[in-house]
């Protein structure tokens, strides 16, 4: 029997572990000399206080749902994909690639295009380190870790050589047709005389970013793969007892979680910056992580998970501008969650677990004397 | 390509090589201890940081010295905290180091220098200064051996000497003291460890600690030696090649200087393309030189050039049995 309610191990230790976070948070505001209530207050109203806010928090989250998703479900198969940045730039450059050389007669066609480019090359890079991880035993993280720096290098080659335009001075691809753009936010829910969401990145990818959530929640707990990839990471000896090639396993799940972070670029770079540039993934890969931790890795959790942390990122670009706090405050609160909900997720358990523990023995001698009344 | 030529670029190969050694001996003491740490980066970053500010206000690099090394050390027991103590991810407490660095340097930077998250350019006596060798000056006329003193060995900063020096010593702690026995074995079988009586955390924490150390010289030679102030996100992934460097020297003392240099090799060869393209007839992109040591570690890894066995208990927290 688990010494927790379900409660409390799915919602009570993220709430505390990100009170935490926000108790160490305020701290740092406040020991640079802000005061950490009126900053809260410009994040909500700069993130959450207008369709505009709401257009850039559901932007950054739509990033953080593929990149989330991408770390969750390799963490089912007990792996540890921390190359979802390395994943992402390499789906940018099959966005790019699709939108570039195809000529597209509609932005929907495009949009099913790109996204089949993106996940491919997402999931190409990713299948080299889940590979070398089931055949030749060296270590998923450090293999990742290697391909991020890889294939920051590879696009910094490919944007000042072959994808430049010429007479471009900039390391950047030419902006894509016109016909692949995809609608934003804007374009789909404003009224002829209302404007909602001006000019914020919000677009359609947001609505495949939800789609995703759903097609992985269905994946991981309403089919037999799913099965197999949560049952490998309880027990990678029980499931091979049972029959379940691990090789299969790893390479499947980390070749999902690839596609995931890779799928980011429709977002990112085709729905934002509508061209391919260097460092267009931002860090959104390392987020993932975050994300995944927080939202303990259901896809529901991490939708969550994710449009916190887009509120954290519009509204830490808020807190820049108005404030003298930088935007790497931002960059502190994603440690510190992770820090808690991850590395000192026990920290946390502990406590309470034993509070539970102690309360059932509490009320067991009072349910044993009942017949004897 | 002449002798001087090949003696500078040697030099600037032992500069660059020398935070990449520090860092990788860090590693070295953490991961044969068991715990595996992916945070060498952001300590180095926050020593940098801390070395730099305080180097500044004091004008004494020494002091700067000390602070960044405690910047370093601080880090090094939250990663002991979370991954000895409360027995956590070891990989994703590195993680949230390097975060905490990278968004802490800069918020405290701008907060107390107000430059966009840098310091102030040190000068003077807050800095490491190169250091004459005796008779460096005299013996330069001296054919091929003069040079050889007077560009390569000479003129290096002092953490550059020490760097090198704890090479041996870090050799002569891990296998021929009680204590670096220990420390081994504990990376091995912490449960043999544990039943002669000996602390696996006592031992996993000093592992981490004399960890911490390192990363702050590393990261103190940063921003005071080899350049004047700390600039954001300056440790630039050195952290990161560190640890492929480590993978490279399958965790062994000596194996770590060579790793290092080779890498620090490559880094002095990606600042001067022109070298390149005048030796080798043609054009070699740097971005390939850029990518060559995660590459190499990617192929060393994958074990097609001699396999690289980590410590069995790598990142695997101890549980004593009830």
């Amino acid at each position: 029997m688990d010494v927790m309610p379900k409660w409390a191990d799915v919602i009570l230790i993220p709430m505390i572990s990100l009170l935490l976070a926000a108790i160490l948070s305020a701290l740092v505001i406040l020991a640079i000399g802000e005061n950490p209530w009126s900053a809260l207050k410009i994040m909500v109203e700069g993130a959450l206080g207008s369709t505009y806010g709401w257009g850039y928090t559901l932007y950054y989250a739509t990033n953080f749902i593929f990149t989330g998703l991408a770390v969750a479900i390799a963490f089912h198969a007990k792996m540890f994909n921390i190359g979802g940045e390395g994943q992402a730039v390499l789906g940018g450059l099959g966005v790019a690639l699709v939108c570039l050389y195809i000529p597209w007669p509609h932005w929907s066609l495009a949009l099913i295009g790109a996204t089949a480019g993106a996940a491919l090359f997402g999931a190409a890079w990713a299948i080299i380190p889940a590979y070398l991880q089931a055949k030749r035993g060296s270590h998923i993280v450090i293999t990742t870790i290697m391909f991020n720096f890889i294939a920051a290098a590879l696009l910094n080659y490919l944007l000042v050589g072959a994808l430049k335009p010429a007479g471009s001075m900039e390391p950047a691809t030419g902006k894509f047709p016109p016909a692949t753009f995809l609608p934003s936010f804007q374009d789909m829910f404003s009224t002829a005389d209302n404007t909602l969401f001006r000019g914020a990145p919000a677009n359609v990818t947001f609505f495949v970013a939800v789609a995703a959530c759903l097609v992985i929640w269905a994946l991981i707990w309403r089919t037999r793969l799913g099965y197999e990839i949560r049952a490998f990471g309880h027990s990678e000896s029980a499931a091979k007892y049972a029959g379940i090639s691990p090789t299969k396993i790893i390479v499947i799940s980390m070749t999902i979680s690839g596609a995931l972070a890779g799928m980011m670029a429709i977002n990112n770079v085709m729905g934002e910056a509508e061209r391919l540039v260097l460092n267009a993934v931002e860090g959104a890969g390392f987020i993932g992580i975050a994300v995944a931790l927080m939202g303990r890795s259901h896809p529901f959790g991490v939708f969550l998970a994710a449009i916190l942390f887009g509120f954290l990122y519009q509204g830490g670009a808020e807190l820049a501008l108005s404030t003298s706090i930088p935007r790497e405050l931002i960059v502190v609160i994603q440690a510190l969650v992770i820090l808690f909900t991850g590395a000192l997720d026990n920290m946390v358990r502990m406590p309470l677990e034993r509070f539970f523990l102690a309360r059932r023995r509490a009320a067991k001698p009072k349910t044993k004397l009942t017949p004897a009344e | 390509m002449d002798l001087l030529t090949l003696l500078q670029l040697l030099d600037s190969t032992v500069r660059l090589a020398t935070p990449l050694l520090l860092a990788c001996l860090a590693g070295l003491f953490s991961e044969r201890a068991g715990i595996f740490d992916i945070g060498l980066e952001g300590k180095m970053l926050a020593a940098a940081f801390l070395s730099a500010a305080i180097a500044y206000t004091t004008g004494n690099v020494w002091l700067g010295l000390l602070a960044g090394i405690g910047a370093s050390l601080l880090l090094s027991a939250i990663h002991g905290v979370a991954s000895i103590t409360f027995r956590g991810n070891q990989l994703i407490s590195g993680v949230a180091i390097n975060f905490l660095a990278a968004g802490l340097t800069v918020v405290i930077a701008q907060s107390w220098f107000g430059q966009g998250g840098r310091t102030p350019q040190l000068a003077g006596a807050a800095r490491f200064n190169p250091i004459t060798l005796p008779f460096a000056d005299s013996l330069r006329e001296v054919p091929v051996i003069g040079p050889i003193y007077y560009e390569l060995i000479s003129g290096h900063t002092i953490l550059v000497y020490v760097a090198l020096l704890i090479v041996p010593l870090s050799w002569w702690v891990l296998y021929s003291t009680r204590f670096g026995l220990r420390l081994r074995a504990v990376g091995e079988n912490p449960a043999a460890v544990d039943t002669a009586g000996v602390s696996v955390v006592g031992l996993r924490f000093a592992a981490v600690m004399i960890c911490g150390v390192l990363c702050g010289l590393a990261g103190a030679y940063l921003a005071t030696a080899l350049q004047a102030g700390f600039t954001k996100d300056m440790s630039a992934g050195r952290g990161y090649i560190a640890l492929a460097a480590l993978i490279f020297a399958k965790w062994k003392p000596w194996p770590c200087l060579w790793a290092t240099m080779l890498f620090g090799f490559l880094q002095a060869l990606a600042l001067r393309p022109d070298l390149i393209e005048r030796t080798l007839g043609f054009n070699v992109q740097t971005q390939l030189l850029d990518a060559l040591p995660y590459i190499l570690t990617v192929v060393i890894l994958a074990g097609f050039v001699g396999k690289a066995i980590p410590p069995r208990a790598g990142g695997e927290p101890y549980v004593k049995e009830r």
